[in-house]
């Protein structure tokens, strides 16, 4: 049993930078919980307070109930993947994967079925006997899985294991990840700066910003009821519409207005009752659909046009939303005041 | 450029060229310019001739491969804490070894021999190993810090969740990464304490206990220049050298990281 527990955890290095400012939260265990946010917002950070890299400067680390605050990574019993991959160059992928058995002082025979088997499962197990440098990038990233799942660790760290594959290979092992994690049944704490990442993978995301936890909360939820501002911003692509209410011709005191994309309508020709007329600034078809940016009373709203939408920009199109699907934002806070 | 190249070339390799050209030439010879009328190898067995020249010779070695392993051995693991692990006063440490190294070696030679006679190691090979050591000690610390540093922080990282204690960390995976900075470090060193004349010349003083820069120079006797002699005992001690250099040379161009982290 691997839950995880932060209390009130701050974290400053010398210069007086506070980096993580007073986090508190829980991770069940054989839960996929992913830290998100921008570059600076504290998560590997707080991935390397739980590994034993660094020392919180106050509040405690709990990994399965016991403060681990002052035990070194190796006391802590956890695995971890790393963005550099950081295999050893030196060893084989056999050796690389057999790694921590090998330092655990498990049985040569032990070893070499425990490694077998894992590279069979991640699908390299032709390449056992290569070394890093002659590997893909994709490989290099099931070699450093291997190696962190072997030992069949009830925690399992990921410092943006993906952000160094090219998008289609990002996908491919980001559905394998999520396999694994089925299987095993192991936690997994994940950190990342891709929010499709975080959206796609988890149990719960984690909203981190300058230090602070946003939001925690399914995937589901920060999408639809997002805690404020900073995470309707951050979570969704193409990013939310914010707006002044006048925009939308809807009223409300000091508020922030949100509209998912896909929940504005662009249509060319003739507009349908109650749509506004704008101007369309740009397109941008995916091929199942086009994403349409207009300009309306001097600002920007992207909505969704059919495939075959063809406007050029310039043109005149409409748009149209469904208002209770708008979300109210406290323009001073940043709060959320009403949800759909 | 190529007239660079060939000037560069000239001026490193002329004066050895010029050794060995003197070192072949018959005695009568030894005066004149120009080739040599025919070879001669009474220079090589006269510079063994009255004189312990194969023992001068092995106490080089063992002196220079001594001071060479405590360098490596103390450097080594000194340099991968101050890389890789955390603590307080590092740059003074480094920036001390630095200081330390500033001292000329002759003002430091009177009290040195002080400590030296006192610890009973005078006319001792030992006697020499331990300054060697101390002195070469602040430029293996700096180069192997480098190096170390070199080895991106996730590799120490992983090998530390993987369960090793710094210590592993340090013997299964950083020090095999390092191997091309500690066969550069050698090769500094070894030279360093092979070629070392001042203490060699101060602390020993019975022929079978000196090292052959301090032997070579004591080749003249009175009324007699050995040029001959002289060119064939450098030949001899700098022939080990370079082939040495060259065998190490290969491990020091390979790459040994590469693939380990995404370049």
């Amino acid at each position: 049993m691997a839950e995880v527990v932060l209390e009130n955890v701050r974290k400053s290095f010398p210069g007086g930078v506070e980096v993580v400012k007073g986090v508190s939260l829980e991770v069940a265990h054989g839960e996929l919980v992913t830290l998100v946010g921008p570059s600076g917002c504290g998560k590997s950070t707080m991935l390397n307070l739980i590994a034993g890299f660094e020392q919180p400067t106050s509040g405690n680390v709990r990994i399965a109930g016991a403060i681990v605050n002052d035990l070194s990574p190796r006391e802590r019993g956890i695995a971890m993947v790393f963005q550099s991959y950081a295999l050893y160059p030196h060893m084989t992928v056999r050796q690389n994967i057999g790694f921590p058995l090998d330092v655990a002082g498990e049985r040569k025979a032990e070893i070499e079925r425990r490694v077998t088997e894992m590279a069979e499962r991640l699908g390299i197990g032709a390449l056992l006997d290569r070394r890093p440098k002659e590997l893909s990038g994709g490989q290099r990233q099931r070699v450093a899985l291997g190696r962190a799942l072997v030992r069949r660790p009830d925690l399992c760290l990921f410092d943006e294991p993906l952000s160094n594959l090219d998008a289609k290979l990002r996908g491919q092992m980001r559905a394998e990840i999520k396999k694994l994690h089925e299987d095993l049944g192991a936690t997994f704490l994940y950190v990342t700066h891709d929010q499709t990442e975080a959206m796609t993978l988890s149990d719960r995301v984690v909203v981190l910003d300058r230090g602070e936890v946003q939001q925690v909360a399914p995937p589901r939820e920060v999408y639809d009821r997002p805690a404020n501002l900073f995470v309707a911003g951050l979570i969704g692509s193409p990013p939310i519409n914010l707006l002044p209410p006048e925009a939308l011709g809807m009223t409300g005191e000091d508020q922030t207005l949100g509209l998912r994309p896909e929940n504005v309508t662009v249509g060319g020709g003739e507009p349908p009752e109650g749509a506004f007329s704008a101007r369309v600034y740009v397109t941008e078809p995916t091929g199942a659909e086009t994403w349409v940016t207009l300009e309306m009373k001097g600002e920007r709203v992207i909505g969704r046009a059919p495939a075959d939408f063809a406007a050029r920009s310039g043109e005149t199109a409409w748009l149209r939303f469904d208002r209770e699907r708008v979300l109210r934002f406290d323009k001073h806070s940043g709060k959320i005041t009403k949800t759909p | 450029m190529i007239f660079g190249l060939v000037a560069a070339v000239t001026f490193c390799l002329g004066p050895f060229v010029w050794q060995i050209v003197t070192s072949l030439r018959p005695e009568q010879e030894l005066t004149s310019l120009g080739l040599p009328s025919s070879i001669s190898f009474d220079s090589y067995t006269g510079a063994f001739h009255g004189r312990p020249f194969g023992r001068v010779l092995l106490n080089s070695f063992l002196v220079a491969g001594a001071t060479t392993l405590f360098c490596l051995a103390v450097g080594a693991s000194a340099a991968f804490a101050l890389a890789k692990m955390e603590f307080r006063g590092k740059k003074i440490l480094l920036g001390g070894a630095l200081a330390v190294s500033m001292f000329p070696p002759i003002a430091t030679v009177s009290p040195l021999f002080l400590v030296i006679r006192w610890l009973g190691l005078r006319d001792e090979l030992a006697g020499l190993v331990l300054p060697y050591t101390s002195f070469a000690l602040p430029m293996t610390l700096w180069i192997l810090t480098g190096f170390f540093r070199d080895i991106p922080d996730e590799i120490y990282r992983a090998a530390r969740v993987d369960g090793c204690t710094p210590f592993q960390a340090f013997w299964r995976v950083l020090l095999p990464l390092a191997a091309p900075g500690i066969a550069a470090t050698a090769i500094l060193v070894f030279i360093f304490a092979y070629n070392e004349f001042l203490y060699a010349l101060t602390f020993t003083s019975s022929p079978e206990k000196r090292t052959v820069p301090v032997a070579i120079s004591l080749f003249a006797a009175e009324h007699k220049e050995p040029w001959g002699e002289i060119a064939a005992a450098s030949i001899i001690a700098t022939l080990p050298l370079v082939v040495t250099t060259l065998l190490f040379q290969r491990k020091i161009v390979h790459g040994l990281t590469a693939g380990g982290v995404k370049e």
